[in-house]
This record gives C-alpha cells, sequence and structure tokens, in this order.
C-alpha cells in the first residue's frame, strides 16, 4: 500500500517524452535526497539529508531540502533540485497571498491539498519532485504526508519517507519507529533511521538536517555522519 | 464587440464624482421587496417579503433565499433574475475553493468574491450593474457573520441590516430592538417583527419567507408551516 503512490513515479516520465537522456526513474536520480517525517506526542519531526550532486559529482554538502512555510509547517522536497526550489518558490507564493487574503495560516491539510493541486496542474509535464509534508493542525495535532510527483497523496499517521534512500529509509523507520514518542526520543529515532538509510545510498548523505517541531517551539539540529 | 456606440463602460464618472449608473442601481435595490438580516449571539438570521404578483401564482414554486453552501445562505433585494447570475457564480467560487483547499470557504472570502464580481460589471464595457443588493448570512469558524454587498461592489459587516422599500423604518426598529446578547429565536422573532412594521396586508408563512443558521452551522430556509409557528410565537 505504501509503496503504491512512488512506484507510479519511476514510469511516469516515459510519457513525457522529453527526457532523452535518462531512463526510467533516473530523472529523480539526477541529484539524490533523503526525506523522512515522524509523528510524536503532539510533535513531529521532518529530517533530510545534505547532499546536492549532478549523478556521481558531489557539488554541495549544505544544500537546503527542507522549507518552512510558516512557524507550524513544513515541506521537504526530494527530486530534480531545480524543480524542488521552484516548486518551494510557487507554494511560498501561494502561502503568502492566503495569508494576506484570509488573515491567518494554512492549515497543514489544507497545504497538502493545495500542494496536490499545483503538482495535477502540470500532469502532462510534471515537476519532478516529491514532497513531504509536515505540520501542526487544529489543537496541535501533528499532521504528515507525502505524495508522488503528480499529486496523489498519502496521508500516514507514523511516517512518510522521499528520496533515492527511500527504499532503506521504509525499512529503518518501520523498525526503528514507535508512537507517541516524546520529543527528544524522536529526535533520536528520526536522526538514528536517517543517517542508517543515507550510508546506504551513494547519491544522499554528506550529514543530515533535523527539524523538531512541538507547540511553543522549533529546533533546528545539524547532524554528522559519514561524509562521503 | 458590438456596436460600437455600447461598447465603452455604462458607468462612466460624472462631474459630480458619481457613478450614475450604479446610483440608479441603488434605486432598483431601493425599489424592490424589503429583507433584512439580524446576527445573533449563536447564529443569523435573514427574512424577506414574498409579494407574489398574483394570487394564481404558486408561491412553493418562488424561492427568495438560497444556499450558497452548506453554511452560508443569501437573500436579495431588487432584480430576481440578476440574483440568479450572483448565486450561480458564488455557488462556482465556493465549489472551486474547496476543490484546491479541501475546506469550506469562509465567509468572507466568499463575500469578498462576490464583491468583485459586482465590482467587474461596473468597470467592463457593454454590461450593466446588478440591479441587487446581497445580504450573506453564515456561520464559519470566526462565528456567526452578516454581510450586505451592494451593486457597487461594496460590502459591509452588519449585526443586523435591512434593504429595500421599508429601509429607513425597519432600520429605524432594528436599532431599538437590536441587543449584541440576542439569542437566534429571539432574533427570529425581531426580524418578523421588523418585517410585519412595513407589511401591506395580512403576514402569514406564505408571503414571507424565512432562512437561519445556528450553531449547527446548517444553512435552513424554514418551510411555510414553520413561518407559521414562529409568527404564532410573535402574536
Amino acid at each position: 500500500m505504501r509503496r503504491k503512490a512512488l512506484a507510479f513515479d519511476h514510469f511516469l516520465h516515459l510519457n513525457v517524452g522529453k527526457c532523452s537522456n535518462f531512463g526510467s526513474g533516473v530523472i529523480f536520480e539526477y541529484n539524490g535526497s533523503a526525506l523522512v517525517a515522524m509523528v510524536g506526542k503532539n510533535c513531529f519531526a521532518i529530517a533530510s539529508d545534505r547532499r546536492l550532486g549532478v549523478q556521481l559529482q558531489t557539488i554541495a554538502t549544505d544544500f537546503q531540502k527542507i522549507y518552512r512555510i510558516h512557524h507550524t509547517l513544513f515541506i521537504g522536497l526530494a527530486g530534480l533540485a531545480t524543480d524542488t526550489q521552484t516548486l518551494y518558490q510557487r507554494l511560498v507564493f501561494r502561502h503568502k497571498l492566503y495569508h494576506l487574503r484570509e488573515e491567518r495560516d494554512m492549515k497543514p491539510e489544507t497545504f497538502a491539498s493545495l500542494v496536490s493541486a499545483v503538482l495535477y496542474e502540470k500532469r502532462f509535464g510534471p515537476y519532478f519532485c516529491q514532497p513531504v509534508i509536515a505540520g501542526l493542525g487544529d489543537d496541535d495535532k501533528p499532521f504528515i504526508c507525502t505524495m508522488d510527483s503528480i499529486g496523489a497523496k498519502e496521508l500516514a499517521k507514523d511516517f512518510v519517507v522521499a528520496g533515492t534512500a527511500s527504499e532503506s529509509l521504509y525499512g529503518a523507520c518501520e523498525s526503528m519507529f514507535k508512537p507517541d514518542m516524546e520529543a527528544e526520543e524522536l529526535f533520536e529515532t528520526i536522526s538514528q533511521a536517517l543517517i542508517s538509510s543515507v550510508d546506504r545510498d551513494c547519491l544522499s548523505g554528506w550529514g543530515g538536517h533535523v527539524y523538531l517541531v512541538t507547540p511553543t517551539e522549533v529546533t533546528e539540529r545539524i547532524l554528522k555522519g559519514r561524509m562521503d | 464587440m458590438g456596436d460600437s456606440q455600447y461598447s465603452f463602460s455604462l458607468t462612466t464618472f460624472s462631474p459630480s464624482g458619481k457613478l450614475v449608473q450604479i446610483e440608479h442601481a441603488l434605486t432598483a435595490v431601493g425599489s424592490g421587496q424589503t429583507s433584512l438580516g439580524i446576527k445573533a449571539s449563536n447564529g443569523v438570521v435573514i427574512a424577506t417579503e414574498k409579494k407574489l404578483p398574483s394570487i394564481l401564482v404558486d408561491e412553493a414554486s418562488v424561492q427568495k433565499i438560497q444556499t450558497l453552501t452548506p453554511n452560508i445562505g443569501v437573500v436579495y433585494s431588487g432584480m430576481g433574475p440578476d440574483s440568479r447570475v450572483l448565486v450561480r457564480k458564488s455557488r462556482k467560487q465556493a465549489e472551486q475553493y474547496y476543490r484546491l483547499y479541501k475546506e469550506p470557504i469562509p465567509v468572507t472570502q466568499l463575500v469578498r468574491e462576490t464583491a468583485t464580481v459586482m465590482q467587474e460589471f461596473t468597470q467592463s464595457g457593454g454590461v450593466r450593474p446588478f440591479g441587487v443588493s446581497l445580504l450573506v448570512a453564515g456561520y464559519d469558524d470566526k462565528g456567526p457573520q452578516l454581510y450586505q454587498v451592494d451593486p457597487s461592489g461594496s460590502y459591509f459587516s452588519w449585526k443586523a441590516s435591512a434593504m429595500g422599500k421599508n429601509v429607513s423604518n425597519a432600520k429605524t426598529f432594528l436599532e431599538k430592538r437590536y441587543t449584541e446578547e440576542m439569542e437566534l429565536d429571539d432574533a427570529v422573532h425581531t426580524a418578523i417583527l421588523t418585517l410585519k412594521e412595513g407589511f401591506e396586508g395580512q403576514i402569514s408563512g406564505k408571503n414571507i419567507e424565512i432562512g437561519m443558521i445556528g450553531n449547527d452551522r446548517i444553512f435552513k430556509v424554514l418551510s411555510p408551516s414553520e413561518v407559521e409557528d414562529y409568527l404564532q410565537e410573535a402574536e
């Protein structure tokens, strides 16, 4: 069930027809990424790796993949870096206008619906991105979801993963995750899951970036892992 | 498009700084049947006269108060056909919002979009302003709300308001009777009494229409028999 949304992406751009240099699924592996979000007790954590590569060459080791929409809503974007940057800019634009018009921040569920709609607009020439959305909703209830590159939403109660390291991440999260973890324990768990998974993926790594969000504070931490 | 004589905007400024077409539209509203709305502490009620041109008209087929979304309703004063166009556009905008955000549209946003439509018709070629003022009643996360939208496209939030023929008497009556702590049932009674003030003839469940929305956030138009019940209580 979980793999359904992601499996589609591998065959998706065969229909796009423009990427003559890329075979099936390879467009998503051009830059490399690892993203994971986990739910805890009245809190959530979202983490990413820090590598930006051009196929096998590493270009940057401090590349940002998790973006802040508002103080309790974050979106991580895996996939082709140019598309993730553009998509982020478009989403921030939409949210700023929403905030001005409605005089309130977007709820995470609403934002997820917006992202899905924005991605589907480009159904036949999509953004090569996989978003991971994490936020605190009404009554500070944590919300996480992911979707494929054309907006098929996948909600989860425990964790969501995306990127080139997603298969390892699934395994690591499934075995390490426990429900209702407190903030500190959640941080440890998500960090271990991320580091162990990117070590098995040559396209992601060079450390980690973890955001831990509770109703009262947001903590940002950098992880040091194998720098290769 | 069309005859070049009429392809400029009909709403052009007069030397005194007024848009005469909008003034005329407001006159059309002012000669329409009275409608009013009252915002209570726990809901909103809107009501209107339903005077039909002849006793032969099947009054059950006429519905002046319409639902825009499950939690927002509207009543008009002025030209009925114009209000139908606005209701149609507003419903579509509300659904588009829902399709994008999977969230019901807040009342203020829907009012703003409807007002934008009305304003567009005062600044486009070959069209005339709408000959209606709308009273929009809704209940969302911000609580009960009542808005009036005019042919010019300006909108106001009201605690209680009236439009149409008997507007000045009705507003004076409402000013005296309105209290902030009023509850929905009191508001319905006050609405009925206000309508009665300027009513020619015998008021009954068949010649007025009442719509209300309470804490349950479901807008409903009362049936003639439900209106009769309220009328009897108000006696």
